[in-house]
């Protein structure tokens, strides 16, 4: 069976949704599902069924952390940026750096020591929280 | 109000957040195919047979017959293959190329190689080859040793690494024109182009190289994308339709280059009172089964190995040799850090011996303005290696801290560095790297081949250019790097996008000044025409190098830089956890101190991982860990605050001042952490530093 991932890339060309490793270690195939941030690379299509499913070209209403993202140097090469943003949209409001910390644990940056991303995600109002 | 110095707006930011940026594996062409390497799985060893296992009516096979031109990898020396022609010198190593319509198909592509055996070299130290030797000379290392009270030695080893870029390799080749146009996530455009024309046999005209938005490099994607680029061509131009490949994670670990393991000795000779009188160094790095970009890592290993310090009578001689592992190559640093690392762990080791304080050694010997390299490089009033000294030793209460943290199981070190920018003196002159920049309306539009990778490039060449020309930042524009319309600018490696091509940018700018007059350039296009000004690298006049006898200066301008970590042991597991990191850098002139601190932030990050956390386990010559569950870099848990500090002390050939930036920060993590776990009274010479190492030096040490 595909894996959501694919079905994303391939059957609706939402390329947004990145592969990284394929097996669940770096989150840049991060999407939300029922507003949870997972791991599409592990989800099974069939698992979607009835469920909300937000891309990066689908997100609204963080405008805000995109841009910070721009601005406060979260995104560098940009490949983990989209999956980041999204973990970083479920991020519940008014958490601190610890538990922006341990919220972002699942998706790896290879670029920017990951300051620039907390930087991003307080510079848009810790945290944003989508609507 | 002028563009550099400020935060502006990244040229390169809008499509990295809303998904519209195309990575290679987002783009797709009519007709294309996938395409598949069979790959060795011996380390040594002629080709008998090879079978295929499966209906190959449907699939394009190609293998090193049907290389059109030279079946190699123009680099430095043409040793490397593109496709194995009768012999294997390492595992993974290309055989076959297969593509197919349905990639899923590519599964069935099985074939039965037959090999004999040859048994593999896996010890550099036993290797029969030796890809290059340096040696550097200074003074009379007798001289020094004969009046030297103490003589401190000692062996330091660093292993692979992973660049581990989020985005795997991966082009696509399309046949057109009568020629190949290469589609691809790298960092030298001209690297491919100049490997493909050899390959194909193709006039240089008929080949065209585009790079896609690039999911990270770190020197991964400097020479490897030109074998891929090679692989997905061949196919391409026998299928007569475009060739997509992209490597999985496991095949870009496999199969691709890591930084070169080192084994660095060292024998000092010092005074009772701290003076280095002597340093007599031997450099031994592991090349992989072929040549590559090793001496080029070899030659600023060795030129870093002495650290930041003065002394009159130095030998620094290094090799690179041959093993049957997968070729070593760029990475972050290019030598640097493995030089670097045994250095600063060694002075620790000589303030031990000496029973001086770790700060004050360092002060006694560290490198000051008019001071000579161990090239004979006399060094400009730009050297800070005092300063950031300094500033990392006050803003961390180091000296406070050390005694606070002193028979606890945290401990706290530093360490001192410098890092040379740009290619050596002579490889820059040899490069004679090229920018234009293209008169438009309103303003101007850069060609460069440098590429933008995660760094920024695009935004501080148009700030440095805004600022020559007198224009406001937005009206600059900037050409995607593609060989049909931007020159050779060199490749986009070695901390030299900023100082060097950042440089060739601003005298281009100056000139397109000079020639507008008083004209606003809408005038000037109505009036004169197009106007393009194309520059060349300018060497500076008082920088001297000599390949042959390694004298002289070996780089334009050095950053400097000292890091403070502070570390904890798990009493358990006797795991090392960061606790917090100090960076402090002089890099001449941050152009966007957002990405410059940036810079700093992911260098740091990846030395971090480097020092405890990254560790490839060979077995049978194979990465035997080649997936990101068991290869692992530092998550948002394993990273600790970094706090960065940026001086600036101007180059008077760098644009604005700039030296560069990319690779310096990534020299300092590791020694600074395992000076930091010396001080817990655990004797570790060797990285990384995992748990494992921990308990067994613990079980010496105590």
């Amino acid at each position: 069976m595909k894996r959501l991932l694919d079905v994303l890339r391939e059957d609706f060309g939402l390329t947004g949704t990145k592969e990284g490793c394929g097996e669940g270690e770096c989150g840049a195939c991060t999407v939300l599902l029922g507003g949870e941030a997972v791991n599409s690379c592990l989800i099974p299509f069939a698992q979607v069924r009835g469920l909300a499913v937000t891309t990066i070209e689908g997100l609204t209403g963080a405008r805000a952390l995109q841009d910070a993202f721009v601005r406060e140097g979260g995104a560098q090469c940009g490949i983990c940026t989209p999956g980041m943003i999204l973990a970083a949209v479920a991020i519940p409001a008014g958490a601190d750096l610890q538990q922006i910390r341990r919220s972002l644990a699942g998706n790896i940056c290879r670029c920017t020591g990951y300051e620039g991303i907390y930087r991003s995600i307080f510079a848009a109002g810790s945290p944003p929280a989508a609507d | 109000m002028p563009a550099v110095g400020r935060n502006v707006l990244r040229k390169e930011g809008g499509g990295k957040v809303n998904g519209a940026a195309k990575y290679i594996d987002d783009l797709s062409f009519p007709g294309m195919l996938h395409g598949t390497t069979i790959r060795s799985t011996i380390q040594a060893g002629r080709i008998l047979s090879v079978r295929p296992e499966f209906d190959p009516s449907g699939f394009v096979v190609a293998d090193a017959r049907d290389v059109p031109g030279k079946n190699v990898i123009a680099l430095i020396e043409d040793d490397q293959p593109c496709l194995a022609d009768g012999r294997v010198r390492h595992v993974a190593e290309a055989i076959l190329l297969v593509a197919h319509e349905d990639r899923d198909a590519l599964l069935r592509a099985r074939f039965s190689i037959d090999y004999e055996r040859e048994p593999p070299v896996d010890d550099p130290a036993l290797s029969p080859r030796v890809f290059k030797e340096i040696s550097i000379e200074k003074g009379n290392l007798g001289r020094g040793f004969a009046r030297a009270d103490v003589v401190v030695e000692g062996e330091y080893r660093t292993a692979h690494q992973e660049q581990l870029y989020i985005e795997c390799n991966g082009v696509i080749a399309v046949p057109e024109n009568g020629g190949i146009t290469l589609y691809g996530s790298l960092q030298c455009p001209y690297y491919v182009h100049k490997a493909l024309v050899v390959l194909l046999a193709l006039p240089p005209d008929k080949v065209r190289v585009v790079q896609t938005e690039t999911g990270g490099g770190f020197g991964g994607k400097e020479e490897y994308p030109s074998m891929l680029a090679g692989h997905a061509a061949i196919l391409a131009l026998k299928a007569n339709r475009p060739v997509k490949m992209i490597y999985d994670r496991v095949e870009d670990m496999l199969a691709t280059t890591k930084r070169h393991p080192s084994i660095v000795r060292h024998r000092t000779g010092v005074t009772r009172d701290g003076r280095i009188l002597a340093m007599d160094i031997d450099v031994l790095m592991d090349g992989g089964a072929y040549l590559t970009l090793s001496p080029v890592v070899l030659s600023r290993g060795v030129l870093h190995a002495t650290g930041p310090y003065r002394c009159n009578d130095v030998r620094v001689h290094g090799r690179v040799t041959m093993t049957n592992t997968p070729p070593n190559g760029a990475f972050r640093g290019f030598g640097a850090p493995q030089t670097l690392f045994a250095a600063e762990v060694h002075m620790e080791r000589i303030a031990e011996t000496l029973g001086l304080d770790p700060v004050r050694l360092r002060e006694i010997n560290l490198f000051r303005p008019g001071d000579t390299t161990a090239t004979g490089q006399v060094l400009g009033a730009d050297c800070s290696a005092a300063e950031v000294l300094r500033e990392a030793v006050a803003r961390t209460d180091f000296d406070a801290r050390r005694r606070a943290l002193a028979g606890t199981r945290s401990g706290i070190g530093l360490s001192l560095f410098f890092h040379g920018s740009g290619f050596t003196g002579g490889g820059e002159v040899r490069l004679a790297s090229r920018a234009s920049l293209a008169l438009t309306p309103n303003g101007a539009r850069i060609l460069v081949g440098s590429t933008e990778i995660g760094q920024g490039t695009r935004t501080i060449h148009a700030q440095i250019v805004a600022d020559a020309l007198g224009i406001p930042y937005d009206r600059v524009e900037v050409a995607d790097a593609d060989t049909a319309c931007v020159p050779d600018s060199g490749p986009t490696v070695a901390s030299r996008t900023c100082m060097v091509v950042g440089k060739i940018l601003e005298n281009c700018a100056l000139e397109m000044k000079a020639r507008l007059g008083a004209l606003t350039p809408a005038q000037y296009l109505d009036v004169h025409g197009p106007l393009v000004v194309t520059r060349e690298y300018e060497k500076p006049e008082e920088l001297q190098w000599n390949d042959e006898t390694y004298r002289g200066d070996a780089y334009g301008a050095y950053g400097w830089g000292c890091n403070v970590a502070e570390v904890e042991r798990d009493p358990e597991t006797y795991e090392i956890r960061p606790v917090r990191l100090t960076s402090v850098c002089e890099i001449g002139k941050a152009i966007h101190p957002i990405l410059a601190a940036g810079q700093i932030e992911g260098g740091t990050a990846q030395g971090i991982g480097f020092a405890l956390l990254e560790e490839v386990v060979f077995r049978d010559g194979a990465m035997a860990n080649a997936q990101m569950t068991n290869y692992v870099v530092p998550t948002t848990l394993d990273t600790p605050p970094i706090d960065v500090v940026i001086l600036e002390s101007g180059y008077p050939h760098g644009p604005h001042g700039a030296k560069g930036i990319g690779e310096m920060p990534i020299d300092g993590p590791a020694p600074a952490i395992v000076n930091a776990i010396r001080h817990m009274g655990i004797d570790l010479r060797q990285i990384p530093a995992t748990a494992e190492r921990i308990l067994e030096a613990s079980c010496v040490s105590s």
